[in-house]
């Protein structure tokens, strides 16, 4: 068993105060705030330039915030240099030192922290059985293919066992199975080392299967964070709504806390006030039934265990259904749709 | 039979390989091997011989020592040339690069800058420049140095450069800080080794410039080589062409050495 794996539970908390980081066009923070407890997995979600790498960078001391704190543990460490924050990153490029072995590279923060070689050594050559990669100590970055890049980037900012890991985006240059494969070590070495993690990304899939909470960011500040649940289900907004999960933007009318839409009432994921409303519908709240309202098949696509069909209703909108896999619309055919009945969230009509 | 597909080569087959080698060979060696012929040549035509280089190299005579003393002071001026590039060039384009990429294309402007002045009109502003530096440094041939940092920086900066451009400086540097490197380190042992190639080929580069230098030294009244080798000439033409040809192999040699160093280094860290 390796020295980090029975290492005590390194998580601190981590506070990020209205932070505000203004570059004069776009991707910065307005008055950013979230607070992390030790050991929680935190996924920073959002689409390019809603400021959500700047606000990994912040914490990291590689972007100077204009106002706000940064607290680590309780200590105020907003104008403390990165190399003095106690702090693992993982980079989405390929960021591992060219000149340096694998082992050499792992080896680099305890040097600067003055480790003496022989227990730097075994550290690393640990460190690196963790991710799986023990047999590449003596491989330079070249010799490695991406995965296995990223994996001794992940040794190598974990074996100084910071108090905070910070990953931005480190899965964006990897193929689609290296990438779930590898979010899925990530998760497991996460939740073994209980090491308090901020994981920047712009895949939703990427962030609802790993994080305990996700933060959806927008414009520079946090729209919603909830656990992954809890957003999909119960989006606060219509931008999480649209942003998180595939969805169908339907008119709908409120009326005395329920929803009138496609000929049936439903429930709100939220109060809203009554009239006219945008109804955010999953796909998979909306089912084929015998005894709904009509529509014609557009599309289907098969997507292994379930099914995906576009339809088209009588007033000639659209919607996304999603169904079991062996239902099999045919394009031009006529079926019928109903609500599961799940809690909707609305927007006001524009 | 199926045949193995052959991969896809652009380029010149081996024939046209060997006849360019063949003819840039010549175009290098035959005036080297002219200069060779000429300083073996005796009073009688058809024979040859080493007394010039056995006069040059045996120390008997003191007719070579002001040659001498111009080889001297142009090695004292390629080191502290080379200095003055890895001292302030070096850092200044990893500043830009790191802290002020907006500056790029200035410094780029400013370091090729040079190479557009011819060397006598660059001699004009030195001229009353070195006034200065004579009062304060003194008048050792040394001080040309300063001089010839501007004249090597076309050649220094774009070698660098080219490291510069294929290394994500960036990312490297922020990775080292990110584990607790302070500056210092993160210059010296992550940034310098992997701009070892584009330090070693702006060395290499100063060292040849400034080995090949006459005009700003002949301008500025300082003795280096080639303003040695010219007054020698005029007495000795034959120890003129000796020296000429010994510096031009170094400079060779030299920018071989450096080549083969960094060619050998990327195959021992591809190979392992």
């Amino acid at each position: 068993m390796s020295a980090l794996e029975t290492a005590p539970r390194l998580g601190s908390t981590v506070a990020l105060e209205g932070l505000v980081r203004d570059f004069g066009g776009g991707a910065g923070l307005a008055g950013f705030s979230l607070a992390a407890e030790p050991g929680e997995f935190i996924a920073l979600l959002g689409p390019s330039g809603c400021g959500k790498t700047t606000a990994l960078r912040s914490l990291a001391g590689l972007e100077r915030v204009d106002s706000g704190r940064i607290l680590i543990d309780g200590r105020d460490v907003t104008d403390e240099p990165t190399n003095r924050r106690d702090l693992g990153m993982v980079f989405q490029s390929y960021s591992l030192f060219p000149h340096l072995t694998s082992g050499q590279n792992v080896e680099f923060g305890l040097r600067m922290r003055k480790v003496p070689a022989a227990e730097r050594r075994r550290r690393a050559l640990e460190t690196l059985e963790l991710v799986g990669l023990h047999h590449h100590a003596d491989r330079y970055a070249h010799q490695l293919s991406g995965g296995q890049q990223q994996r001794v980037a992940l040794a190598r900012a974990l074996v100084t066992e910071p108090r905070v890991l910070l990953l931005d985006e480190p899965l964006s240059a990897l193929d689609a199975k290296v990438r779930v494969q590898l979010r899925e070590e990530i998760r497991r070495l996460q939740t073994e080392l209980g090491i308090t993690t901020f994981f920047v990304t712009h895949d939703q899939e990427e962030a609802l299967a790993v994080a305990d909470r996700v933060a959806v960011m927008r414009a520079g500040a946090i729209e919603q964070i909830g656990s992954p649940e809890e957003l999909y289900h119960r989006p606060a907004t219509a931008f999480v709504a649209e942003f998180v999960g595939l969805t169908n933007r339907v008119p709908g009318t409120v009326s005395g806390g329920v929803l009138a839409v496609l000929g049936q009432t439903v429930p709100l994921a939220a109060p809203a006030a009554d009239g006219p409303v945008t109804a955010y519908l999953r796909p998979e709240d909306v089912l084929l039934a015998g005894d709904g309202i009509p529509a014609e098949v557009l599309t289907t696509s098969f997507l292994g265990a379930l099914r995906r069909t576009r339809v088209r209703l009588a007033d000639g909108s659209e919607l996304a259904v999603q169904h079991g896999a062996r239902d099999l619309p045919v394009p031009g055919e006529h079926v019928r749709l109903a609500l599961s009945g799940t809690p909707v969230t609305v927007a006001p009509e524009a | 039979m199926s045949r193995r597909a052959q991969p896809l080569r652009l380029g010149p087959g081996p024939v046209v390989r060997t006849v360019i080698w063949v003819v840039l060979g010549a175009f290098f060696l035959i005036p080297l091997f002219s200069m060779l012929e000429f300083t073996l040549r005796t009073a009688k035509p058809g024979v040859y011989s080493f007394d010039r280089w056995a006069a040059v190299f045996g120390g008997e005579t003191t007719r070579y020592d002001r040659v001498y003393q111009g080889l001297g002071n142009s090695l004292v001026l390629a080191v502290v040339t080379v200095a003055i590039v890895l001292l302030v060039l070096l850092p200044t384009i990893v500043l830009v690069e790191l802290r002020f990429p907006k500056l790029r294309r200035l410094l780029e402007g400013v370091c090729l800058l040079p190479i557009m002045i011819p060397a006598i009109v660059m001699v004009v502003g030195l001229a009353p420049t070195y006034a200065v530096v004579t009062s304060v440094f003194g008048s050792g041939a040394w001080t040309l140095a300063f001089a010839y940092g501007i004249t090597v920086l076309p050649y220094a900066y774009r070698a660098i450069q080219s490291n510069v451009a294929a290394v994500d400086m960036t990312t490297l540097s922020e990775a080292a800080r990110s584990l607790g490197a302070r500056w210092g380190i993160v210059f010296w042992r992550v940034l310098v080794p992997n701009l070892r190639r584009g330090i070693l080929a702006a060395s290499a580069l100063s060292v040849a410039v400034v080995l090949g230098e006459f005009t700003i030294a002949s301008l500025l009244s300082r003795v280096n080589l080639q303003t040695s080798l010219l007054l020698v000439s005029q007495s000795d033409p034959f120890v003129a062409v000796i020296f000429a040809l010994l510096a031009l192999v170094f400079a060779f040699v030299l920018l071989f050495v450096v080549d083969r160093a960094v060619s050998a280094r990327r195959r021992v860290a591809k190979g392992s």
